[in-house]
């Protein structure tokens, strides 16, 4: 993993004590709201319905168990107790107190965590595959590249205010688990006829109120024009993006209204005046940043546990939750465990700071000391050996952590709407919770195969809804809470955006409503194997809608 | 001469030091209830109540105070709005948790 080296460290203990400066300033007077606002925000504090909420940053997703502990102290210590991870590989608390947040992030940077960035329309955190560095399908790490992106976007000066945020995702393998196509910027890692690395970079993606599939800008950006390459994208970003209103002022509106074509040119021309400049990335830096990401060693294992096909037989919940949680790993011998951060009737992406500390062990004692949070609000624990699966679930088991739901429609994406969140139209976690619960039963919810079922309490969309194969959109109807249903969309490498179904439905008809579409699907399929959405495809919105509406 | 408001309003905001929603009580003073805000029934009460806010805010005491509508049911407070009505309780789905997690806590 990435190890802060000094001018990190110092960067972010001079940005927690000038922090601290200015909260006080604000406390006495000396900075008003409006002065301080940006400030804040640029720290990651937001302030929601009942309390401040303070957003922090987990670079692409990754941490190592003693910065899961400190996220769990920082829950139990200054928080309620638990912390909610994010569609965005982040972490929020719901509930700190103003004063306290210095102190906060000075126990976070101890550990090389801040919260920078994690707001503000600037580069925010880079995310990421939850995989990456385990996946069999991995053409390269993505991590080094968004490490290098992530050291070139911080308190970049020329990039600190931007027309409105910007986020990057990158994956490094062909199946895409890091929604790039949704991101301001995607980046998929290739390898030319030559064998050299470079990327796809795709521009203009993004959900809220507009949801837009990023649109191929460069087949291929050799690695080391990865800098001036980005570089480029944002400055014309940064010259023609729209500041008078800020629901046009993302570049995948830009992109929308000059033309691919047109920014692909401008984006060209000022690539050819910066290209050689000391955004050059040269290979022994690339390779540097890579020794962090270096695998672990692994033992050299048989593609077959004895102990692990055993424990298989002897334990049918063992069997589902590996058939179901654990993924193949590059290495033989290995699984990629993904913990479900989703028991129906809890909310979606809330642990409770004695569940990260459960996380924590076992990804010390099982998993190379590393973790990953994913876009769909789980954890990851990426490098377990098969033998090691068994006590893996075990203490997960005890820790209420074992749901075998992993890829299945209780898997459920929520952002914290109404219930915290103050741009909010209308809740999403009770409704979360009662989907969750109603498809809750292993056989069924397995037998309705890969479904991704996502929901957001308002049009920003930070329930991913826009991408749900079923995505639910929360919006106040004059004073009643309603939700509009939408079908088809996706956020691998096949994007696309989902289609509203039609008239939205109070809260107690929704589960009611997902059922309908549950069983048009299953009345529907041609076989099991023809998951949801390739059934959605083939046969398109009407038997769904008259199921629905008649 | 008043003009009376289409509806009966309170004040509320957030408290600065710590973010907590808190209501305009009947002297200036702000109460982490709605039980017992002011219940504001004409424009200029309103026009009045929110110089008092506004005070309130250039002393950095709250944050960006705004007024809420209200309806008087049984004689406790209720706002109109399902988002106001959850900044008095607390998160639907953890009810150990804010206002109506404090009134647990002093019950037991
Ligand atoms: S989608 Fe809306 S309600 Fe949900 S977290 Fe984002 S801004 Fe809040």
């Amino acid at each position: 993993m990435y190890r802060y080296d000094e001018f990190d460290k110092e960067f972010v203990s001079k940005r927690v004590a000038q922090f601290r400066e200015q909260v006080e300033r604000r406390v006495s007077g000396e900075l008003s709201e409006d002065n301080f606002k940006p400030l804040r925000l640029m720290n990651g504090v937001y302030l929601q319905l009942h309390a401040y909420m303070l957003r922090v940053a987990v670079p692409y997703g990754t941490l190592s168990s003693k910065q899961m502990r400190k996220l769990a102290h920082i829950a139990k210590k200054y928080d309620r107790d638990y912390g909610h991870f994010t569609t965005r590989q982040n972490i929020q608390y719901n509930w700190p107190k103003l004063s306290d947040i210095p102190d906060i992030l000075e126990e976070l940077a101890e550990v090389e965590m801040h919260a920078i960035q994690t707001s503000g329309n600037c580069i925010r955190n880079v995310t990421t595959d939850h995989f990456a560095g385990a996946a069999k399908d991995e053409i390269a790490d993505p991590r080094p590249y968004a490490e290098i992106l992530r050291q070139w976007s911080s308190i970049h000066p020329e990039f600190s205010f931007l027309p409105r945020k910007f986020k990057i995702a990158v994956t490094g393998a062909p199946n895409d688990r890091a929604a790039i196509q949704f991101h301001d910027i995607g980046l998929e890692v290739k390898k030319d006829a030559a064998g050299r690395i470079g990327f796809a970079f795709y521009v203009g993606g993004g959900q809220g109120r507009t949801p837009m599939i990023a649109k191929l800008i460069n087949e291929f950006v050799p690695q080391e024009d990865l800098l001036s390459y980005t570089e480029a994208i944002l400055r014309v970003y940064n010259l023609y993006g729209r500041r008078d209103n800020k629901y046009k002022a993302r570049i995948k509106i830009l992109v929308h209204e000059a033309g691919i074509d047109k920014i692909r040119e401008d984006v060209a021309a000022e690539f050819a005046r910066i290209k050689d400049s000391v955004l050059k990335l040269p290979d022994e830096d690339v390779t540097a940043i890579e020794a962090y990401f270096a695998a672990p060693e692994f033992k050299e294992l048989p593609n077959v546990s004895t102990a692990f096909e055993q424990a298989k037989v002897r334990d049918a919940g063992f069997k589902t939750w590996v058939e179901q949680n654990v993924t193949e790993h590059a290495k033989v011998g290995y699984g990629i465990v993904t913990i479900s951060v989703k028991k129906p009737g809890d909310a979606p992406g809330d642990a409770s700071s004695a569940q990260m500390n459960v996380m924590a062990d076992l990804g010390e004692k099982y998993s190379f000391d590393e973790l990953r949070i994913s876009h769909e609000q789980n954890v990851v624990l990426p490098h377990v050996a098969l033998d090691d699966l068994e006590a893996v679930y075990k203490a997960l088991v005890e820790a209420d952590l074992a749901t075998s739901n992993a890829g299945l429609i209780s898997d459920m994406i929520a952002c914290p709407g109404l219930d915290y969140c103050a741009l909010a139209t209308a809740r999403s976690i009770p409704v979360a919770q009662s989907l969750a619960t109603k498809f809750e039963d292993d056989e069924r919810q397995r037998d309705i195969g890969p479904l991704k079922l996502k929901i957001s309490g308002c049009i920003n969309a930070c329930g991913h809804h826009h991408v749900g194969h079923i995505g639910i959109l929360g919006v106040d109807r004059k004073g009643e809470e309603l939700y509009q249903i939408t079908l088809g969309g996706s956020a691998d490498e096949q994007a696309s955006v989902g289609q509203i179904l039609g008239p939205g439905f109070p809260s107690d008809k929704v589960d009611d409503a997902i059922e309908t579409i549950v069983e048009t699907y299953l009345q529907n399929r041609t076989s099991k194997d023809e998951a949801f959405i390739d059934a959605y495809r083939r046969l398109g919105a009407e038997p769904f809608k008259q199921a629905l509406y008649g | 001469m008043t003009t009376p408001l289409k509806n009966t309003k309170v004040i509320t905001a957030n408290r600065l030091i710590d973010g907590d929603a808190v209501w305009l009580g009947t002297n200036g003073q702000w109460l982490d209830r709605v039980d017992n805000a002011l219940v504001i029934e004409s424009k200029e009460q309103l026009e009045a109540q929110m110089v008092i806010a506004m005070k309130s805010d250039a002393d950095n005491y709250v944050v960006e105070p705004y007024d809420i509508d209200v309806n008087v049911e049984s004689g406790k407070v209720v706002p109109t709005k399902f988002r106001e009505v959850i900044r008095t309780k607390g998160p639907t789905v953890r009810t150990d948790l804010g206002k109506q997690g404090d009134f647990q806590a002093h019950a037991a």
